[in-house]
């Protein structure tokens, strides 16, 4: 549905230059509100472009339509509570957010976390990075057209969500970290069923890259399509393999390294053009590096507790057999209940990790109560939607839900 | 061709089967019902985390297709709109305007907490149930249902359907 | 280069406008004036190679317990990804005119965090290009992560009041078929 606009008079003055291809007089300008009911657009996403014939002259996105105001919610709840809210961040990848989130708390709160929690918390990250880039690469294809490879690929995701349902009950809204731990142990069979998994997915990645690597329709669409370059890319805040596509290395997982990634040995792969086509080739090779990970975590899973001693145990009881000191600062705050100040420290914490969609950074500000003073979501998806307004300019309306794809936004974090 | 049976066989409750003749025989009302419970057109609206295991119903495990369901991009061939998430009060305005292109008969599923009573999101920008401003027919529990749930809360309105009268026009 | 080395440095070539370094949990975060802003983030940037902004969010410090603070603060996090360091900007605005210079001209990127920011917290950006709400609906009342604004909201958005009359209204065109009047041949 189009809305004529009038823009004769501006056309005007701008065909004084003749390089700029635009003819005289009245030619019909409309304006596109796509979405956000709209398949392409992952989601809620609105964006409303001019059009020019089938150019995108202008293009600026309308977010906001799932904006469920996490961060006031979670300053009206405690550090503890707020863990459930993070799975309804990412909900593709819920277990990446939960991490997240808790290494933030643990860093503002100076809880220590036990090696073999550390492993997990890896193990379940790249789990989850396996299921976002699947989720990805499945709904990227069935938008350029190729409605096989969603078949495929929801195939091996629902693998792994059956494994974290047995891991922690849920298949997508987990809640499987806790502060200074994680919630379960591993079992034996999880294990097995997740070695079985790791072994066969290599082949998995070749039977994708064989539907679509070499396939023209996907090549003409990916290549030269939603170019930037590695300054642009810094420019406009991107992270992620959005970044990475452009050549710079940037991973959290290698510059800040959190739970157990400085003791993992995987690389981080760069494309080079910084167009759909490297930042694809980029995320494959990034399940690759992530099943590489698994395998170590598997090989290298150390025994102990899952829990450290002092972690601030507010929601879930105290185990049997867990040793409880009473002295530790967290847990006079159990006692003198979560309002008292003076229990926790007060100050600031700025906590990225990497998700698969980017960077997601917690901002927190502690005034010394059992509850967060502020806390800011750095979401990636966010800014990379705010980039589509500069990447969308100029090119066709069919490319710029390639490159909505292929910025892997989700608007459940976008909107927060 | 082939030898005529006399018994009628019964396909679902009140219509029969004529074995060789290719025809069913029964009330109207019960043939119309019959046949939509088994084409369910929903809209294809994901809202939020739910639409993620809404995609995973109609993806190859679970594979919606074999009931009748096939989602359908535009409202105006729909005749089901799942609330697949959150409702914010943002959104909810162009909720409520993919319900209304939809043609009669028309059936809305919400599908999780969110939609069914806004969840842990009792907050200043979230709409506290999809009931408030559209009639709900299933309500599907869980944040987010399973994918099997999602199929129970689609035969709950196929039993629905099934039960329906005049839905159509004053005879079925 | 170590953060407090670089937190030293802008407090010998900005004085007076540094009004304190604090350190919690080895980051480092520098209280800054508004008014030298974009001097010092440009001044991070280029001297510093500060060339990725993680984060820039608001705060409100209504109920905060330490008292030394401006009502509002804008809070600049960056990091540089050539030499490995981050660092912790944060901008004192006081609460008579909260506003502050944008630095939309440096990154593209901030032009929709400091959207956000004004959204949300209500702080303005001067020379912003294009500084109107993103998350809530253009005519939303009240900035929600203000302090004194309601988890629940004070007053209902007026979009939804509208469209819940509508719904009601519309519930006349409803078909509801013979469950009701059956037999009673209406309905044309």
């Amino acid at each position: 549905m189009g809305l004529k606009l009038n823009r004769g008079q501006i056309l005007m003055t701008e065909t004084t230059t003749l390089d700029v291809p635009v003819s005289q007089g009245d030619e019909d300008k409309y304006l596109l509100k796509l979405g956000p009911q709209h398949p392409a657009t992952h989601g809620v996403l609105r964006v409303d472009i001019e059009l020019d014939g089938e150019t995108i002259i202008d293009c600026d996105p309308q977010v906001g339509y799932l904006h469920r105001g996490f961060e006031k919610l979670a300053e009206h709840r405690t550090y503890a509570q707020n863990i459930v809210l993070t799975d309804r961040l990412d909900y593709i990848a819920a277990m990446a957010n939960n991490v997240g989130y808790c290494e933030a708390v643990e860093k503002l709160l100076a809880i220590d976390v036990p090696d073999r929690a550390k492993y997990l918390r890896v193990m379940v990250c790249e789990m989850s990075r396996l299921t976002g880039h699947l989720l990805w690469l499945a709904t990227h294809a069935l938008d350029i057209g190729a409605m096989t490879v969603f078949l495929y690929a929801f195939r091996e995701r629902e693998t792994l969500l059956e494994l974290f349902a047995e891991l922690c009950g849920s298949r997508l809204t987990t809640t499987y970290t806790r502060l200074g731990g994680v919630r379960q142990d591993v079992t034996h069979e999880l294990m097995r069923k997740l070695e079985k998994f790791v072994d066969e997915f290599p082949a998995c990645i070749e039977e994708y890259e064989t539907l679509i690597d070499t396939n023209r329709i996907w090549l003409k669409r990916t290549i030269g399509v939603g170019t930037i370059s590695g300054e642009k890319a810094v420019d406009l805040c991107l992270t992620g393999a959005s970044l990475r596509g452009s050549g710079v290395d940037y991973d959290v997982r290698k510059h800040m390294p959190y739970a157990a990634y400085d003791k993992l040995d995987f690389e981080i792969p760069l494309g080079e053009t910084g167009d759909t086509y490297a930042r694809y080739r980029c995320r494959m090779e990034e399940m690759r590096q992530s099943n590489f990970i698994l395998r170590q975590c598997i090989e290298q899973l150390p025994p102990g507790p899952i829990v450290g001693d002092d972690a601030p145990d507010l929601v879930m009881p105290a185990k049997p057999g867990r040793k409880v000191e009473v002295d530790t600062p967290a847990r006079k705050a159990l006692i003198k209940l979560i309002d008292d100040r003076d229990v926790y420290m007060e100050g600031d914490v700025y906590v990225a990790t990497e998700v698969p969609k980017g960077e997601l950074g917690f901002y927190f500000i502690s005034d010394g109560m059992g509850r967060p003073y502020r806390m800011h979501i750095r979401s990636p998806s966010f800014i990379h939607i705010g980039a589509l307004a500069t990447m969308g300019k100029g090119v066709m309306v069919a490319d710029l839900i390639a490159i909505i794809g292929t910025l892997d936004v989700v608007l459940g974090e976008c909107d927060r | 061709m082939g030898k005529m049976n006399n018994d009628l066989v019964q396909i679902k409750d009140g219509i029969k089967y004529i074995p060789g003749a290719s025809a069913i025989v029964g009330p109207l009302n019960k043939i119309i019902n019959w046949g939509r419970a088994g084409s369910i057109w929903p809209a294809t609206f994901g809202l939020a985390c739910c639409a993620i295991e809404m995609m995973v119903a109609g993806a190859a495990t679970n594979d919606l297709d074999r009931f009748g369901i096939i989602f359908r991009a535009s409202p105006r061939q729909a005749d089901c709109l799942i609330l697949a998430g959150t409702i914010t009060k943002k959104m909810a305005p162009v909720v409520r305007r993919v319900y209304d292109q939809m043609p009669e008969p028309r059936y809305v599923l919400a599908m999780g907490s969110c939609a069914c009573s806004g969840g842990v999101f009792d907050t200043y920008s979230v709409v506290q149930g999809g009931d408030e401003f559209l009639p709900v027919d299933v309500y599907i529990p869980g944040c987010p249902p399973r994918p099997e749930a999602l199929l129970e809360g689609l035969m709950k309105l196929q039993e629905k359907i099934m039960q329906e009268q005049g839905r159509w026009s004053q005879f079925a | 280069m170590e953060p407090i080395r670089i937190a030293e440095k802008l407090q010998e070539q900005f004085q007076g406008a540094v009004l304190g370094i604090v350190e919690h949990r080895g980051q480092i975060s520098v209280l800054v004036d508004r008014d030298v802003i974009f001097d010092i983030i440009s001044f991070l940037r280029n001297d510093y190679k500060m060339n990725h902004l993680n984060c820039l969010c608001g705060v409100d410090n209504l109920k905060r317990v330490a008292s030394h603070h401006e009502r509002f603060e804008v809070v600049y996090q960056l990091y540089s990804i050539e030499n490995r360091t981050s660092l912790r900007i944060k901008a004192q605005v006081p609460e008579s005119d909260p506003s502050v210079d944008s630095i939309t001209s440096l990154w593209t990127g901030a032009n929709w965090l400091e959207r956000e920011t004004y959204d949300l917290v209500g702080i303005k950006f001067n020379n912003h290009p294009n500084l109107k709400r993103v998350l809530t609906p253009d005519d939303w009342e009240g900035h929600p992560l203000r302090k004194e604004y309601p988890l629940r909201g004070d007053t209902e958005w007026a979009g939804l009041i509208e469209l819940k009359k509508k719904a009601i209204q519309l519930q006349q065109f409803d078909f509801h078929g013979a469950q009701t009047e059956q037999g009673a041949d209406s309905d044309d």
